[in-house]
């Protein structure tokens, strides 16, 4: 998968999470939960998705590079860049 | 009401909140009472297949975000639906109500079988390995949930909790709320019932298990009680919840008041898990009508409690000779003829469907009584055509429910 893919990814899973949210001008640099209604639950969410949809296993220590659209596809990038696009 | 009762531990409705098969508020509910018009359509869910339900049509984003539906559960949907609606026809200040005293009291047959069953079919698609199990199981499927999503959308503080009753719980909902307001710990009740069941397939395997799954070619026809063809239950969605006042504060806001809760009674069968007790049944009416000080013969209408099942309309109506023989002027008729089973919902529905008699002195029938079963034949039954009647104020309502809780209601007009 591309960056540009894992973005994608990323953006299909929180339009899922936050249905009400208009998600077209989310800023890549700014966490999500200035932006968004987001709380743990959520975070958890966007954990258990990536977990489901491309198997991929996140530790808890790193939940914190999940702030934002950036620091999200920076952390999974060495991670699905193997991956087929689904 | 009771002589002497002093007006501030006198128990009344001012609002009323409800999703049926047939109807998402009181009029248009009472109205396809009215009209003979049934709820019951086609339905399918997983393993069972094709089978019946009453299904509720509610708008779901009236009161929640597209967010909160997919976080909760369908009965706290309900719930929050029915307890917003009570809420605007209570006409109460809302932002200004205070509201740690306020108090949720929500009555269900069951929770948590919706969830855990989509939560294991998941589970299914990642060979059962539980690190995929959903963080959100636990919020969704323990116990006080349908009555904790209302608190959190309504922003109430006061206390929140279910009543497992079986299918006698929308009654318990109703006499839970009764209490509180009596002994003082809140000033406000969110009362009743409500049922997300259809959405478990295992109520439906269960039922057709036990041999009580009502089939039918029409299926507005397949919940028949009282008629010999009768062969099962239909099982149904819904929810009602009322506000419960004292009458003292209702007056001094100036509310409507739809009626009193006049008398209650709950007992328990300790006889058998499924069958009805018709001596305990009796009993518990007799309470019911000792507490409110009442003979029989001034019930106008009891709204029965008959699921379409081959005994217990018949043990209900045994239980119902017992008491009201004699009393000729009192009327009987069952809603579940046209919803099916709400379950949790059903005493607290099937009640609100016959307030408007109150004003309209009409009594909404039973349908689908095609040919009377004669060990079903009371006097007074309302079949098929509403009946008016001279007078109309006081309702009792049956609701009775597995392992044997049986639960009486009487509301009279104010």
């Amino acid at each position: 998968m591309t960056t540009a893919d894992i973005r994608e990814a990323v953006l299909d899973i929180l339009s899922g999470i936050a249905p009400d949210e208009d998600l077209s001008q989310l800023k890549d640099d700014v966490p999500f939960r200035e932006q968004l209604e987001l709380d743990s639950m959520d975070f958890l969410d966007i954990v258990m998705e990536l977990r489901k949809r491309y198997r991929v296993q996140i530790p808890e220590d790193d939940y914190m590079e999940l702030r934002s659209m950036d620091s999200t596809v920076a952390y999974l990038e060495p991670l699905m860049k193997d991956l087929q696009k689904v | 009401m009771v002589a002497g009762t002093p007006d501030s531990h006198r128990i009344v409705i001012t609002g009323v909140g409800l999703t049926a098969p047939n109807g998402n508020s009181l009029k248009e509910f009472r109205e396809a009472l009215l009209a003979g018009r049934s709820g019951v359509r086609p339905y399918e869910i997983r393993y069972v297949g094709k089978t019946l339900a009453g299904v509720c049509t509610f708008d779901e984003l009236r009161y929640q975000k597209k967010k909160d539906l997919r976080r909760g559960t369908r009965a706290g949907s309900v719930g929050i639906y029915c307890a917003n609606e009570a809420i605007v026809d209570a006409g109460l200040d809302w932002p200004n109500v205070d509201k740690a005293q306020v108090g949720v009291y929500v009555g269900v047959t069951e929770h948590g079988n919706v969830e855990t069953e989509n939560e294991i079919f998941e589970l299914k698609g990642f060979d059962y390995d539980t690190k995929y199990w959903s963080h959100h199981h636990n919020p969704r499927t323990v116990a006080n949930n349908p009555a904790g999503e209302i608190s959190l959308n309504l922003g109430v503080t006061g206390p929140h909790y279910t009543i497992g009753a079986a299918c006698a719980a929308g009654n318990a909902g109703l006499i839970q709320g009764v209490q509180m307001l009596r002994l003082g710990e809140v000033d406000l009740a969110l009362a009743g019932g409500v049922s997300e069941s259809i959405r478990t397939f295992g109520i439906f395997a269960s039922f057709k298990s036990q041999g009580a799954l009502a089939s039918h070619d029409d299926p507005t026809k397949a919940s028949r009680p009282f008629d010999v063809h009768r062969n099962g239950i239909v099982v149904a969605e819904g929810g009602c919840m009322y506000v419960l006042e004292r009458y003292s504060d209702a007056r001094a806001r100036g509310a409507k008041i739809y009626g009193e809760i006049a008398g209650y009674h709950l007992n328990s069968d300790a006889s058998d898990f499924v069958l009805p007790n018709p001596d305990r049944q009796a009993e518990c009416l007799a309470r019911a009508l000792g507490r409110a000080r009442m003979s029989p013969a001034e019930v106008d209408i009891v709204s029965t409690h008959a699921t379409g099942t081959a005994s217990g309309d018949s043990q209900e109506c045994a239980a119902l000779r017992r008491v009201f023989n004699g009393s000729g002027a009192t009327r009987f008729n069952n809603a579940k003829s046209y919803i099916g089973h709400a379950m949790g919902a059903a005493g607290a529905l099937e009640l609100a469907g016959n307030l408007p008699a109150f004003d309209d002195r009409v009594c909404h029938p039973t349908i689908n009584v095609d040919e009377l079963d004669p060990e079903c034949a009371i006097d007074g039954l309302v079949m098929n055509e509403p009946r008016e009647m001279p007078r109309a104020r006081t309702i009792l309502n049956n609701s009775f429910g597995m392992l044997g809780i049986n639960s009486v209601l009487i509301v009279s007009k104010v």
